[in-house]
């Protein structure tokens, strides 16, 4: 009994506390006041107020093209690293193809965004490219950091899955290119997804190596919003956060009971 | 054939390969060399490491920027402070995400899977909003004093924001999934007939967890501080929003040093010095810990 007590305690507390911030800002959204905290009444205004701000909708469009973009390179880049260091035997300086194809991930963003923004102040003093910062300079560095993490998903799928299969359509003659589309590629599916995912919302999110490497006409949303919100507080950022965090919060529930009902049939 | 599999295999090889040698060793190497050139002012705000000017090659390299780094007691302490930071959040992480992970790993399967997704849904929801969120509930009008002072308990709004304090939550409550999803990862897969079998062969609870069940959850405490305590000795944004002017922390050293000061040259050397102390002894404790994991499966 005291076990159970135990579980339900801890179980609430931890929950509560992870969901606490978001309901308490998604509630604030809701608020008339013009100063966030007091509370005047229920009103959508603040959304009406996003909804014309075209600075942060601007941004949004931008982080939205630089993530999509950013995440199907890193995936196509790390299904290559997950299936070459799988299933290639001879690499040159295989470990330095490990470390380069790991480390990403040990990597404060900080000394990332550093490194790469001096690399494009440099490269382009030396050949002119690139011309200038912007947009192109931050999908290069999203594509960067997120290769690592594509890469590390693809390859625990690759190296836990029988490697037999592709060695049996090999025996009965398929050509290679045919292996990988026919077997390879539908079996790590999953996985692609899952990684272009991961790198899609690590992009959307990353502020810091973005705020190095970004120039004009490329302020992502998370530029925008640290601007707003790093000396006080923004009704309309609340607003923001709310829709953000209830398309999450409806994404996820939809998987969930949709998963649900596949498995009870 | 196995010529098209060679072709595509060097392909498959190349193209990565190439993209991480460029963009990510090259600006690593730039950020050394940088860090051991002289600085100046000017565009790029530092000298040429090798100086071609007068028909022979003269080396303008120089340890001066590591030695002021460590000669000067401000950067050891922003050093001190993120690694103190990053250890005291992964130990709170572990001590709140533990019970977490176990109590859901341990859950009948409906629950487990609902539980999980509600696990992972702040993990997916923008890490800038949830720090934000904080600054929201502990301003001076914010939730948390207007409850005290409805009931009574406080007078006046106590200041909870810009301190250390602060940081050390926004920290814990932001990395906090980072924790509980790899403990989960191994809980899951647990046995718990180990459990009864230790039980009925007589071990009191706490000797039980001591002596199975954390041990067999190792792999996964490793995996959750790591994911933890890396990104946070780097962190720049939570002490930038939450944090006062108590303490300073690495990232933001790096930055203001950087934009402010304009110092390529210490900017880099501070870099390059929190990847050797900091980044070299985890990867080499990963590849050892790999090793260890290898040799004992």
């Amino acid at each position: 009994m005291s076990k159970t007590l135990l579980k339900i305690i801890s179980l609430t507390i931890g929950f509560a506390f992870l969901y606490f911030p978001i309901l308490t800002l998604i509630a604030y959204s809701f608020n008339d006041n013009k100063r966030v905290m007091v509370w005047k009444g229920f009103s959508f205004r603040w959304y009406g107020k996003l909804f014309q701000n075209e600075q942060i909708i601007e941004a949004f469009v931008i982080s939205l093209k630089i993530a999509s973009l950013s995440a199907t390179f890193a995936t196509i880049l790390g299904v290559m690293i997950g299936y070459s260091l799988t299933r290639v035997s001879k690499i040159p300086a295989r470990p330095f193809f490990i470390f380069l194809s790991s480390s990403p991930l040990v990597m404060p963003e900080i000394i990332l965004g550093l490194s790469l923004l001096l690399f494009f102040i440099s490269s382009n003093h030396l050949i002119g490219f690139p011309s200038n910062k912007g947009q192109l300079t931050v999908l290069i560095s999203h594509i960067t950091f997120s290769v690592a993490f594509v890469a590390v998903i693809i390859q625990s799928r690759l190296s836990s899955y029988d490697k037999n299969i592709e060695e049996a359509a090999q025996d009965l003659g398929t050509i290679p290119n045919k292996i990988f589309w026919k077997i390879t590629a539908p079996v790590i599916l999953p996985s692609i997804i899952s990684g272009w995912l991961l790198a899609f919302t690590l992009s959307l999110d990353d502020l810091v190596v973005a705020s190095f490497t970004t120039g004009p006409g490329a302020n992502t949303l998370p530029i925008v919003v640290f601007s707003k919100v790093r000396l006080g507080l923004s009704p309309e950022v609340n607003a923001l956060s709310a829709i953000i965090m209830l398309f999450v919060i409806i994404a996820a529930m939809t998987y969930y009971f949709v998963n649900r009902s596949n498995i009870q049939k | 054939m196995n010529n098209f599999l060679r072709k595509q295999n060097f392909w498959f090889v190349f193209t990565p390969y190439f993209w991480l040698v460029l963009f990510f060793f090259i600006p690593l190497a730039l950020i050394f060399k940088i860090s051991i050139s002289v600085s100046e002012w000017g565009m790029p705000p530092y000298r040429d490491l090798f100086d071609f000017s007068d028909g022979s090659i003269k080396l303008n390299s120089t340890l001066g920027n590591y030695a002021f780094i460590f000669s000067d007691s401000f950067y050891l302490r922003s050093y001190l402070n993120s690694l103190s930071l990053a250890f005291t959040s992964t130990l709170i992480c572990l001590f709140i995400g533990y019970p977490i992970a176990f109590y859901v790993a341990k859950s009948k399967e409906s629950t487990r899977n609902l539980l999980l997704i509600l696990l992972i849904i702040p993990f997916w929801t923008s890490f800038l909003l949830r720090v934000y969120a904080w600054k929201v509930i502990l301003q001076g009008s914010g939730v948390i004093n207007a409850i005290l002072m409805k009931f009574g308990i406080i007078n006046e709004p106590l200041s909870m924001l810009y301190n250390h304090y602060t940081v050390i939550l926004g920290v814990v409550y932001t990395y906090l999934p980072f924790m509980i999803l790899p403990l989960y990862g191994y809980l899951v897969k647990f046995d718990l007939n180990l459990i009864d079998a230790s039980n009925d062969l007589g071990a009191r609870p706490v000797r039980t967890f001591m002596r199975v069940i954390l041990p067999l959850s190792l792999p996964g405490i490793i995996a959750g501080s790591m994911l933890v305590f890396i990104p946070v000795v780097g962190e720049f944004v939570i002490p930038e929003l939450l944090g006062g002017s108590d303490k300073l922390y690495f990232g933001k050293i790096i930055w203001q040093e950087f934009f402010v000061n304009r110092d390529w040259p210490i900017a880099s050397a501070l870099a390059m010095s929190g990847i050797l102390v900091l980044v070299l002894p985890i990867i080499i404790f990963q590849l050892m810990f790999a090793k260890y994991n290898f040799k004992n499966e």
